[in-house]
């Protein structure tokens, strides 16, 4: 039977804002898909957000969902995780929400360790404000802030994670979809700090100043840019060069930052008695 | 006793700093979280609270700057929980964007904006009332500003319980501002037992979560995440269900009762400390560390047989515009004594519209004005 999406969705905001063909719609099937394997009650569930296209996510979902100030995500989600352990928190953010405007907060985030889920719905560029470039805009691309070409070296989001102290950090893509949805539902799986970067496409500001025609065309070139983990071990080091690996890149165990926090609630508390 | 330990206080009399009543008093007031960024003269409420907090079961959490450390303060309170954060200017600045969030998605906490010298980075371990109209005016729109203004250990305390009593009534941000003075100084002061002061929690809904209306009334009930209600928060303009709208009408509405709440029942909110008031000629007016100079000063030529009031302002905003003009149709003069080159001054010439004279002291060297300045331009007043 086909899936129900509508289950979890707020059908009375639809429809929503995005442009055909924008790859935001194909990571939110696939983190309903995931929400649904795994299990999660709506109630248990808080979708977070900051400012963007993928910041409207949250209001489309029928959960508790929180659309704060751009960039500002990561630390909204820290307060209410504190308070809150038993909610699941994942937050849905832009390439340039996540890592420019929140950068600082990103690698405070992943260092901190506290059981959040961060996913990076990465389009290479500013969608909701018309085309600037991102942080991951590649260099000598055009977006129209960079009208001559992007003069700067894009960020790689997982390296940043992973050396941030993110104790989960996946990528996969918009083409990639049945590994979008097992990354998404091992990073919710995490106990810990996780970043799943999903890269996918805007034809609207990207594509058309990028020549790449169609949403389809965006999508396909994702299948010769990347190279899964797990191939990329095989494959002779030249197949695998300037491409992009795709699949689990990172994955240790951490202590929680919210479980050290009882520690302390203990350790006080017994001082005090 | 440990340092740590040293850091408690129990109900009593005791000798304690303006910054240490405000960190106990958040705990009075049922505060359970704290997100903050060290900065001068705030810090020792950061300090106190890293051990208070979990002593008591809350969280306290050193954010990697000030827009975080306000960002968590309202993701904490959105999950249930009175939320504080302390600052001083520059850190007030940081919070602006965040402050308007949270009037405009109407999320209850505190900020304490402990005041020093200068704009910039000025003078850390200087005090100066520089912020009045950064409290009012700070964030971009218009919104709601409801801040209280302690002159005394004692009052830190008591406007500190205060402020999240209104926070949690009114469903909006309150600042407490503070300065350096008012923060460091120590003086003897009862510390409440349970109960001597009222405590308010937030109104939740009762409503069956199906048709729970996050924005609804005048001052809408408020459901934390996790408790089955699962609403929408947004800082875009919402209409009652808490979803965006760019209906007009909607529009308009919103913005006019998230202002109105507080306005409305702004007698509700206004403290002052009027002292001879009732044939009064020439009125001090002035606010914290300042106030305590205006005092003596008022005393003092109250005992030399002149008609001298004082105005002492505990809430600052939302101004008490009425009290003020009222007043002013009855005196000859207003002096103000501040710490800043005039904010106080012009919403009081305002306020007296035109009925009485408004002279001003100010001072911006990071020193305290003193009596005898204020009582100098009071003899000069008759
Ligand atoms: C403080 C602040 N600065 C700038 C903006 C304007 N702004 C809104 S969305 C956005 C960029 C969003 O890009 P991205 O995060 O990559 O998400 P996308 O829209 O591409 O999904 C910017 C700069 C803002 N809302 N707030
Ligand atoms: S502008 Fe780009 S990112 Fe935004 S909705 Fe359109 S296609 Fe998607």
């Amino acid at each position: 039977m086909a899936f129900d999406y509508y289950q979890y969705l707020r059908t009375e905001n639809l429809p929503h804002i995005w442009c055909p063909g924008c790859g935001h719609g194909i990571v939110l099937k696939a983190l309903l898909r995931a929400i649904d394997r795994l299990k999660l009650s709506k109630d248990e569930l808080c979708l977070v957000s900051g400012i963007g296209c993928a910041s409207r996510l949250p209001g489309y979902v029928d959960v508790n969902t929180l659309h704060t100030t751009h960039g500002r995500a990561i630390p909204f989600a820290t307060g209410l995780k504190l308070v809150k352990p038993d909610l699941k928190v994942i937050i849905t953010s832009g390439d340039g929400d996540a890592v420019a405007i929140g950068g600082n907060h990103f690698i405070h985030g992943c260092r901190r360790n506290l059981d959040i889920t961060l996913i990076i719905f990465n389009n290479l560029i500013y969608g909701m404000t018309g085309g600037q470039q991102s942080p991951t805009t590649p260099m000598n691309r055009m977006s129209t802030t960079t009208p001559l070409g992007n003069p700067n070296d894009p960020f790689d989001f997982a390296e940043l994670a992973k050396a941030a102290g993110a104790t989960f950090v996946a990528r996969s893509t918009t083409y990639h979809v049945r590994l979008l949805d097992r990354v998404i539902q091992q990073a919710i799986e995490h106990k810990g700090f996780s970043v799943v970067e999903v890269l996918e496409d805007c034809p609207t500001q990207y594509g058309r100043r990028n020549n790449l025609r169609t949403p389809a065309q965006m999508i396909a070139r994702y299948k010769d840019l990347t190279v899964s983990v797990e191939a990329a071990d095989k494959l002779p080091i030249e197949d695998i060069r300037g491409k992009l690996l795709v699949g689990v890149l990172h994955h240790v165990e951490r202590s929680e930052f919210a479980e050290r926090y009882d520690k302390i609630i203990e350790e006080a508390r017994g001082a005090s008695s | 006793m440990g340092w740590r330990e040293s850091m408690v206080y129990s109900p009593g009399l005791r000798l304690m700093s303006g910054n240490e009543a405000c960190a106990e008093a958040a705990i009075y007031a049922g505060c359970r979280f704290f997100g903050g960024y060290p900065i001068t003269p705030s810090t020792e409420i950061a300090e106190i609270l890293s051990f208070r907090l979990p002593q008591n079961g809350g969280h306290f959490i050193q954010m990697e700057d000030e827009i975080a450390s306000i960002a968590s303060v309202l993701g904490a309170s959105l999950g249930g929980v009175k939320s504080l954060t302390a600052t001083s200017g520059p850190g007030f600045s940081l919070m602006q964007e965040n402050i308007g969030y949270g009037c405009i998605a109407e999320i209850p906490c505190v900020i304490i904006d402990v005041q020093r010298g200068g704009p910039s980075t000025g003078v850390p371990t200087g005090s100066s009332q520089g912020d009045i109209m950064q409290a009012r005016w700070g964030t971009h729109g218009d919104h709601p500003s409801i801040a209280l203004y302690p002159a005394s250990v004692t009052e830190c305390f008591e406007l500190t319980v205060r402020a999240f009593n209104l926070a949690e009534h009114y469903r909006t941000p309150v600042i407490l501002l503070s300065d350096e003075i008012i923060g460091h100084m120590r003086e003897a002061f009862t510390m409440p037992v349970v109960g001597e002061l009222k405590v308010y929690d937030r109104r939740r809904p009762r409503r069956d979560p199906d048709n729970y209306q996050p924005y609804e009334g005048d001052i809408p009930t408020i459901s934390a995440f996790g408790e089955g209600y699962r609403f929408h928060v947004t800082g875009l303009y919402h209409d009652d269900s808490g979803f965006p709208t760019n209906d007009p009408t909607s529009i308009g509405r919103q913005e006019r009762r998230i202002v109105r709440k507080v306005i409305k029942n702004r007698h509700d909110i206004i403290e002052y400390d009027g002292r001879f008031l009732d044939d009064a000629k020439v009125v001090v007016v002035a606010a914290g560390a300042v106030a305590r100079s205006a005092i003596a000063a008022v005393k003092r030529a109250r005992a030399n047989g002149r008609k001298v009031g004082l105005f002492r302002l505990k809430t600052i905003w939302p101004f008490p515009q009425d009290e003020i003009e009222q007043l002013a149709a009855n005196v000859d003069t207003f002096i103000v004594p501040e710490m800043n080159m005039g904010q106080l001054f012009e919403i009081v010439t305002m306020a007296a519209k035109g009925q009485a004279q408004i002279k001003r002291i100010n001072r911006v060297d990071c020193e305290i004005i003193t009596p005898s300045q204020i009582q100098r331009m009071i003899r000069e007043s008759f």
